[in-house]
């Protein structure tokens, strides 16, 4: 039976991003849907009733929603190439840790950072920088989070990167002066296909931060 | 064999969900109580420096932090009775709901934290939670999990140790018969459980538990 992959994604949304990446690791053949978030789909409305968002993967019609879930969902379909997930339970239960992690902080750290200013821009800055931080150190020596390739932390992760150029813009930092084997990291992953090919450019990304701030009424 | 403890809080359903899933697996592991909040052990500091919560599960010395990462751990390392189904739909599907659950559990309580308008709104809310969940989530199955209790039912399971609890207290219930009929009959097959049936806290302990920490934010909001 033919495969049928939709996904329906909106181009600057880092959690579509993940899903991206993943299916150009296994090189799956997809089709891509971007939507318009003030005017979503029929589709997108029917696939994912509970929470009506994007990326929504659909697989021979069936709906995944929430995109760590689509990566592991991904990787266990087609698990014979570049798995993304390792098969030791402990080792991926770390995985899963450190990707909630992710979850849990960075979209709205960063949010924050881009949204606020004066006194609530800086104490935003500065628990970026130390969660930034604290995934540098789990990082380590390796050359990825997953080991010596890919993996799901870094996956869940690398997405935000085309984002780094818009958070530094707005917050009036650096952060490759406060992490660079962090940022050393995200170019290494950058040098992959599947993640150059699924991140948009950091000054389209800041252009769309730039046009939300207007249409928000931030300065 | 390689040891298996945990820590946890009486009073939490996090922790209380790992104890489930151990339970129904039958394995055995060493529980240890930790005095929260201002008396953390400093095994527990060790063990979860990120985020310094229970429950943490350590397994032949190595620890896994977060509840829904420890029960998928859980269940790859102790396969027999899944809390996971073996088709990789069925399983994003469980995923999904386990996941929305969790994230609707500290808002699904703030009816008992809050007080007024405020309040009122919260008891809003959980209608819709609760719609949501019934209609989408378990839809006409006796457990999340199909025919045996999956990972999305352990996370649900708060409403039988916390939900039933803080209603109680508060004086206003949300799942009944004529409100939520599927959820009210997941309720009793789920309490009825013998695994879960022999695990749950003792109900008054938490009802004066829940008791004091209500007063504690009466007094914090009228000093708010």
């Amino acid at each position: 039976m033919a495969e049928e992959v939709v996904l329906l994604d909106f181009w600057p949304s880092p959690f579509g991003m993940r899903s991206r990446i993943a299916l150009a690791e296994k090189g799956i053949k997809y089709e891509y849907k971007e939507e318009d978030l003030r005017n979503k789909s029929a589709l997108l409305l029917q696939m994912n009733p509970v929470h009506k968002k994007i990326p929504v993967l659909i697989h021979n019609g069936k709906p995944v929603c929430e995109s760590l879930i689509q990566v592991q969902y991904i990787d266990e379909v087609w698990h014979d190439k570049a798995p993304l997930l390792p098969s030791d339970p402990y080792q991926k239960a770390t995985g899963r840790f450190w990707a909630d992690y992710v979850d849990k902080k960075i979209y709205d750290l960063g949010s924050r950072v881009w949204k606020t200013k004066g006194e609530e821009q800086a104490t935003a800055k500065k628990e970026f920088i130390e969660t930034l931080k604290l995934l540098e150190k789990e990082l380590g020596d390796k050359p990825y989070f997953g080991g010596e390739s890919l993996g799901y932390v870094d996956v869940a992760f690398i997405p935000f990167y085309s984002w780094f150029y818009a958070y530094e813009k707005c917050g009036n930092f650096s952060i490759e002066a406060e992490c660079p084997k962090l940022i050393a990291w995200a170019k290494r992953c950058t040098q992959k296909e599947s993640v150059a090919k699924s991140l948009p450019d950091q000054q389209k990304v800041y252009d769309f931060i730039l046009e939300m701030k207007k249409r928000f009424g931030i300065e | 064999m390689d040891e298996v403890k945990l820590f946890g809080f009486w009073a939490s359903p996090f922790s209380r969900r790992v104890i489930w899933a151990l339970k129904l697996k039958g394995v055995e592991y060493e529980y240890i109580e930790e005095d929260l909040p201002y008396n953390k052990s400093d095994l527990l500091l060790q063990y979860n420096p990120v985020h310094k919560k229970i429950p943490v599960l350590v397994h032949g010395g190595k620890p896994i932090a977060e509840s829904l990462v420890i029960l998928e751990y859980i269940d790859e390392v102790w396969p027999h009775n899944p809390l996971l189904p073996k088709d990789a739909y069925e399983r994003s599907v469980a995923r999904f709901w386990a996941k929305f659950i969790e994230e609707k559990t500290q808002p699904m309580w703030d009816f008992f934290r809050k007080f007024g308008e405020e309040q009122q709104k919260a008891i809003e809310n959980n209608y819709e939670i609760l719609r949501t969940i019934e209609e989408h989530g378990l839809g006409d199955k006796k457990f999340f999990g199909g025919d045996q209790i999956g990972i999305a039912d352990l996370v649900f399971g708060m409403v039988i140790h916390m939900l039933a609890p803080m209603e109680e207290v508060v004086g206003y219930k949300f799942i009944k018969a004529d409100s939520f009929p599927r959820l009210h009959a997941w309720v009793k097959h789920f309490s009825e459980h013998p695994v879960i049936k022999d695990n749950v806290p003792d109900y008054t302990k938490v009802v004066d538990f829940l008791k004091i920490r209500r007063e504690f934010y009466r007094n914090s909001q009228q000093n708010s």
